[in-house]
């Protein structure tokens, strides 16, 4: 029998930092901006709530001394903040400076992904440990804490609730997002921008701007997934190269849910399900399957991508100037 | 009537083309200040004189004979992936998935190693590797160009993609062809017989890479700038339009050079397997199909200025390498530095396609006006 109840809850976790990613990735694609970099950020955002959190349990020295709410608040700021600066640097090149999108992206893969190891090196080496990796438990014990009564409702609190406050607060995102992008005058802005910058310009709505704004707050959403992924999914353990392509399926999954980031709650849920399902399918001895099985969710993404094209409905198109720099005078 | 406008400090203008020393001249001011931020962060991180570090890092790059060959090779494994993506990228097809390319084609000239190798004479082994590589590389990334040129579907994010199901693809057979079976890795293909394995000119394990990469870069260079096809892609990269209104079939140009560009990813593939390091991993192209992305680009799609800027990833690479063994730094220094030349020479670019013009001060401007 496949065992749903330890599945769901490893599915949604795995599922988590995806949907970080993915709604942060859709903000920035709705504003025309194709930001590859997105899996850099993630690793800068993660790497910068580890050491927010590094030094203020270094400072208090230990678990003993640590305040709930400052444990909370520290990794969650210099997180964010992380995230910010790759944003801000990533629409200064491309919005600014007009630079070539995919090119920026990739170097800002690079770059993060590098500053991540880098930086995930040094304080493992600060910390004189044997193992290649930092614990950052008492951090951990905070970002993890679900409600107390979770476990005594059996399977449906397993499900439910057994998550820390960054899981909902992802999902709260996402579904705050759509809203933003489908109900206000915000979103319809921001809309048009990603669609026609030209006709948006002409409306009067300051296309740089909305480029800028949309894209550091992807930034920042997309490095949350990072800082759970660490805190959280990791029991608050960095070690290097550990958060491995996931930046790469966030990206996916915006493709995924054809722009929509309520959709992508569930989808993300099916993603983190498809990513971790080589461990429950039975393979027996044969580990080689297990490679394959591991396939599947990129499989997924271009049939859907395929999908998708092929059937070109209008709603579902990725937004017309995505990839594009707009300079005003150029015709 | 006073109607007092305001205006901007400075606007945008575009350029004319510059003359070429002037952009390459802007180009070296931007590496130059890069590389004083990249000193400045190393002296933070080291506590070292910067020209030590950067003696250093030419140490690691130039120290030893053994150490200019495999800059040599890496310089060429990179150059080839390069060459690669650059038809495509001239026609702006967003080829991200060489990395999957490579490895495709590196897995079935593992293949023929491994299933033919006692079966047919050298020989012929090795032209079926050569083939089969190339068929393999040919038909990886032919896939997403079909569905470009049929149904417009998004080739950056289907190329992706298919890197990782290559990625996951070689990881299946890794384990089938374990040996010995348990160790998670395939080893040295024919150790014994070096069936299959290309051949060494003149003892020098690296040499034959780097002579096939130099043949195709002056290849790919006369194809590009001298040959119909070459003129077709840019005219395609320049305005699809005007390519479909004088007549260019734009899905059949856009499928001939993906082939092109996945039979150079699939030679890549073969050098490296059957070439130097006859073994195959997940990671035989690591990353370098993103790598070669930037290379391409920062050379302005001129596969002869390609050979420079792959020269100073690869540079940049080996030396933080070197750097990181010496002063006990770890390795993605390396990435950190590279990022930031990376950052400033596309930054620079906008000083070469753009100009700004300040604003005159008031009284001259009334001066003109009168």
């Amino acid at each position: 029998m496949f065992d749903f109840v330890s599945f769901i809850p490893r599915a949604i976790m795995q599922g988590i930092p995806l949907l970080f990613g993915s709604t942060g990735e859709t903000l920035t694609e709705k504003s025309g901006n194709l930001n590859l970099g997105i899996a850099g950020i993630m690793y800068v955002g993660g790497i910068s709530g580890v050491i927010g959190a590094f030094l203020y349990e270094q400072g208090v020295g230990g678990a003993a001394g640590m305040n709930g709410f400052l444990a909370i608040m520290i990794p969650l700021l210099s997180c964010l903040l992380g995230s910010l600066l790759m944003g801000l640097l990533y629409c200064f090149l491309t919005v600014t400076l007009r630079a070539n999108q995919n090119v920026t992206g990739l170097a800002m893969t690079t770059f993060g992904v590098g500053f991540g190891n880098f930086m995930g090196g040094s304080l493992i080496k600060l910390t004189g440990s044997e193992v290649p990796s930092i614990a950052l438990s008492a951090t951990n014990s905070y970002f993890s804490k679900s409600l107390p009564f979770a476990s005594k409702l059996g399977w449906f609190g397993q499900i439910f609730l057994s998550y820390g406050f960054l899981a909902y607060l992802a999902v709260a995102i996402a579904l705050v997002a759509a809203y933003v992008l489908k109900h206000t005058r915000v979103g319809l802005h921001l809309r048009s921008v990603g669609e026609n910058p030209q006709t948006a310009d002409a409306a009067g709505i300051d296309v740089n701007k909305y480029k800028y704004v949309a894209t550091c707050v992807g930034s920042m959403i997309a490095g949350l997934g990072g800082l759970y992924y660490v805190m959280d999914y990791a029991c608050g353990v960095w070690s290097n190269d550990a958060f491995g392509d996931r930046g790469w399926l966030a990206i996916a999954l915006v493709i995924f849910t054809v722009w929509k980031p309520n959709i992508g709650v569930l989808a993300s849920f099916l993603f983190g399900g498809l990513y971790i399902l080589h461990i429950f399918l039975p393979s027996g001895t044969n580990l080689a399957v297990k490679e394959l099985y591991k396939m599947i969710p990129y499989v997924v993404t271009i049939i859907v991508l395929i999908i998708t094209s092929v059937r070109s409905k209008r709603e579902n198109q990725p937004p017309a100037s995505l990839g594009l720099p707009y300079f005003r005078e150029e015709r | 009537m006073h109607n007092k406008v305001r205006e901007p400090l400075f606007h945008i203008v575009k350029r004319d083309t510059l003359p070429w020393y002037q952009a390459w001249g802007i180009r070296a001011i931007a590496i130059v200040l890069a590389l004083l931020l990249c000193a400045l962060i190393t002296t933070l991180c080291t506590h070292l004189n910067p020209l030590k570090v950067f003696g250093t890092m030419f140490g690691g790059a130039f120290g030893s004979s053994r150490k200019i060959w495999i800059l040599g090779q890496n310089l060429a494994i990179l150059l080839c992936i390069s060459l690669a993506v650059t038809p495509a990228f001239k026609m702006r097809f967003w080829n991200i998935g060489a990395e999957g390319q490579v490895l495709a084609g590196g897995l079935a000239a593992a293949a023929c190693m491994i299933c033919l190798g006692d079966k047919v004479p050298n020989a012929l082994l090795i032209v079926l590797i050569i083939a089969a590589g190339i068929a393999a590389g040919a038909v990886w990334a032919v896939i997403p160009a079909i569905f470009k040129a049929k149904w417009n579907t998004n080739e950056t994010l289907f190329t992706l993609m298919m890197n990782y199901v290559a990625t996951q693809l070689v990881a299946y057979f890794v384990i089938v062809w374990e040996s010995p079976k348990g160790s998670g890795k395939v080893g040295i293909i024919n150790q014994s017989t070096e069936a299959g394995w290309l051949p060494q000119i003149g003892g020098y394990k690296y040499l034959l890479t780097i002579l096939v990469v130099a043949v195709l870069t002056v290849l790919v260079y006369i194809y590009l700038n001298y040959s119909k096809h070459g003129y077709e892609i840019s005219v395609v990269g320049e305005s699809e339009r005007t390519a479909c209104y004088v007549g260019i079939k734009v899905g059949k140009v856009i499928v001939r050079t993906m082939l092109l560009s996945g039979a150079l990813c699939g030679i890549a593939g073969v050098l490296l397997v059957s070439g130097t390091d006859h073994t195959i991993t997940t990671t035989i192209a690591g990353g370098q199909g993103f790598t070669a992305v930037m290379v391409s680009w920062l050379a302005k799609f001129n596969p002869l200025g390609m050979i420079f800027t792959s020269f100073l990833l690869v540079f940049l690479d080996r030396g933080a390498g070197e750097i990181s063994t010496v002063f006990g730094l770890n390795q993605s220094f390396a990435d950190i530095l590279s990022g930031i030349i990376i950052f400033f020479i596309i930054g620079c670019e906008f000083f070469i396609t753009y100009r700004l013009s300040f604003r005159k001060p008031a009284k001259k401007e009334a001066a003109e006006h009168v």
